[in-house]
């Protein structure tokens, strides 16, 4: 390590002597190591800490004026949009940066299967984000009820439901969750409970999962580890300093990721009936089921998923248990993946299609999970459901039998 | 990497224009609004309190705002919007019970501060205008964008009436009843106290006011967006270069 010689002195220095403000800062930023040939794709991971400081941020100011009860919730948010100063800004940008997240978050783990960012060293930090990714969608889930629209309303009843279709124990096991036995008051007041409870443990999470990638050191396009090559002072020769090179290079990511936030806050809040959907305008009414019942669209691969399966003996369980293995699966990726390369950039192939037809797959489950069920579309659904997990499950054989291309010895620009 | 966008764009492309294909939705006019038309959302709030109020509230919203966003001074908002004992600062609402709703009409009567949101303006213009004559109903009016609607034809007597068109090849009996899955439109058959252009302004100004209503902060929002894209834009300036600066000498 390279201490400095001499000790900071005025209030630094005070500082110092008593809380490690100074190691903390050389480790994780001034004298941490990041690869010099970081791209486009590594924007996200900044970003993603942005929206979560956002959806807090904003989330405890809602907080201050949004009432969790049945009779007043629907009001209290039209209360937010209307009456309050400048509550109508701080709604969008919630609801607005709900949606962000989870593209932000796409695109996160995309980058990983691309870089190759959960093999070894990696494998637990790409654990601790997929539980971050389920920490994630449980509140999302929890406050897309607090608006307390027909949607919110209807979505809850659906996936609640799903705990119904446990055997033996679901009946019970549902109206335990619902604290009812339909989605009402005593349902909403534990979702925003809940829905305010998580972030905080998102933000422990986070905070792991940043301490873990300091621990390995970040990955890069090139799937190479830089700490393999270190100068004589036993830095990486191909790193560079996350501060000032990252710290102004994801300023520049964080502007132009904000100037697209704001264009859809601003302009298109609403995104076309995808961030904020039409029938949520209406409040919940549990004598009225809405014609067509769809969650959000970042839920809809798992929602297209859970439609897919067939029922076996008439019950639904099938379905659930294939659309949390769904996820559960991404918990054993590094193990998984066989090839003698990390990044797709030396892989072969066969690879690229299996990453690129997961894609298609996923994108495809999400717009098929937001239209209505009909033959066709329950087909397609099987279709790309089988895709999904083959791309998984077929990984070991398939990435043993990829021709890969050598791979450099230093980072390329 | 082209073809794999290409593959992608092919692959999605395809339930894309299933989709498209299967809908059957009834087409929508176009209601052609203009939210900085002061002049027509007073017309709009002027109709909605003599003819909609009574049944339909708009209760989120509150009297004073609608009065200052859309120009209305508070003498003529006193004099001619506030029926009974609403005060300037209360929220839009009626006497109507929902139960009474449920009694009269068959179902709650909504309330209308979302409806523009819930449904599209265009929806709600085209609604406006969809009444045709069907006895099968309690008040002998069924409707083309929303069937088997429980509301009176409350403004037949500035509209007309209008009788079911149906689709090419369909010849209703003489005397049978409607059936409305052949009924693909509407026409006048006789002309209420205005003639069908005014009628469509004042369809126009309504759906102006309730689209106003459904988002009272829409051109605030735009107004204030243009400002911060602005910023965001010479920041990005400003953060790239100092990119650059710093990453010169990273070779």
């Amino acid at each position: 390590m390279s201490a400095a010689p001499t000790e900071p002195s005025g209030f630094i220095g005070w500082l110092d002597k008593r809380f490690p403000i100074l190691h903390v800062w050389n480790a994780h930023f001034a004298d941490y190591y990041a690869p010099k040939n970081l791209n486009f794709w590594s924007f996200f991971g900044s970003l993603a800490l942005l929206v979560l400081v956002i959806q807090i941020v904003t989330g405890i100011w809602l907080a201050m004026n949004y009432k969790p009860s049945a009779v007043d919730a629907f009001a209290s948010v039209e209360y937010i949009m209307r009456d309050v100063d400048w509550g109508w800004l701080i709604r969008y940008l919630h609801s607005t940066g709900a949606s962000a997240f989870f593209i932000v978050i796409y695109l996160h783990m995309f980058r990983a299967l691309m870089w190759g960012s959960y093999r070894k060293p990696r494998e637990l930090l790409w654990i601790i984000g997929v539980i971050i990714y389920l920490a994630m969608m449980a509140t999302a889930f929890f406050g897309y009820l607090l608006p307390w629209g027909q949607m919110s309303y209807w979505g809850a009843q659906v996936i609640v439901n799903l705990f119904a279709a446990v055997p033996d124990i679901g009946e019970p096991l549902s109206a335990w969750v619902r604290g009812d036995y339909v989605i009402s008051d005593a349902t909403l007041n534990r979702f925003f409970a809940f829905h305010f409870l998580i972030p905080f443990l998102l933000a422990g999470l986070v905070f792991i999962h940043i301490v873990a990638l300091h621990r390995v050191g970040s990955n890069n396009p090139d799937g190479i580890e830089i700490k393999d090559k270190k100068d004589e002072n036993g830095r990486p020769l191909d790193g560079i300093p996350f501060h000032p090179y990252y710290t102004v290079k994801d300023t520049v990511g964080v502007v132009g990721f904000l100037a697209i936030f704001a264009a859809i806050v601003f302009f298109a809040p609403d995104f076309g009936g995808l961030f904020l959907e039409g029938p949520n305008f209406q409040p919940a009414d549990p004598l009225k089921t809405p014609p067509h019942i769809a969650p959000v669209w970042y839920f809809t691969p798992f929602y297209a998923m859970l439609r897919a399966v067939p029922p076996i003996a008439g019950s639904q369980f099938p379905g659930v248990v294939v659309m949390f293995a769904a996820i559960l699966i991404m918990f054993f990726l590094p193990w998984l993946d066989r090839s003698p390369v990390k990044s797709m950039r030396y892989k072969g192939k066969i690879s690229r299609i299996a990453l690129g037809l997961f894609v298609v797959s996923f994108i495809a489950l999400a717009y098929l999970g937001l239209m209505p069920a009909s033959d066709l579309y329950t087909f397609l659904s099987r279709v790309f459901t089988i895709i999904y997990f083959a791309f998984f499950i077929l990984m070991p054989i398939y990435s043993k039998l990829d021709k890969t291309l050598p791979v450099p010895e230093r980072v390329t620009l | 990497m082209r073809n794999a966008i290409f593959a992608i764009a092919l692959l999605l492309a395809t339930p894309f224009g299933l989709a498209m294909a299967s809908g059957h939705e009834p087409e929508t006019e176009d209601a052609d609004i203009d939210l900085t038309d002061h002049a027509s959302l007073q017309r709009g709030a002027k109709y909605f309190m003599n003819y909609c109020l009574g049944c339909h509230s708009l209760k989120y919203m509150r009297y004073s705002r609608v009065a200052q966003d859309i120009g209305i001074s508070d003498s003529d908002l006193r004099n001619n919007l506030l029926y009974g004992n609403a005060k300037p600062g209360d929220m839009i609402t009626n006497s109507m019970r929902p139960e009474d709703g449920e009694l009269w009409f068959g179902a709650v009567v909504p309330d209308l501060t979302l409806v523009a949101r819930w449904r599209t303006p265009d929806w709600v213009y085209t609604y406006l205008k969809s009444f045709y004559l069907d006895d099968s109903r309690p008040y002998g009016v069924n409707n083309l964008m929303f069937p088997d609607v429980g509301m009176p034809p409350v403004l037949s007597g500035l509209q007309g009436i209008q009788e079911p068109v149906y689709a090419e090849g369909y010849e209703p009996a003489p005397g049978a009843p409607v059936d409305k899955a052949h009924v693909i439109g509407v026409k006048l058959v006789k002309q209420g106290s205005l003639t069908p252009e005014q009628y469509d302004a004042m369809a126009r100004d309504l759906t102006n006011f309730l689209t106003y209503i459904g988002e009272p902060m829409k051109l605030q929002r735009q107004q204030l967006g243009i400002y911060v894209l602005l910023f965001l834009g010479v920041l990005f300036v400003l953060a790239f270069y100092l990119k650059k600066e710093y990453w010169k000498d990273v070779h």
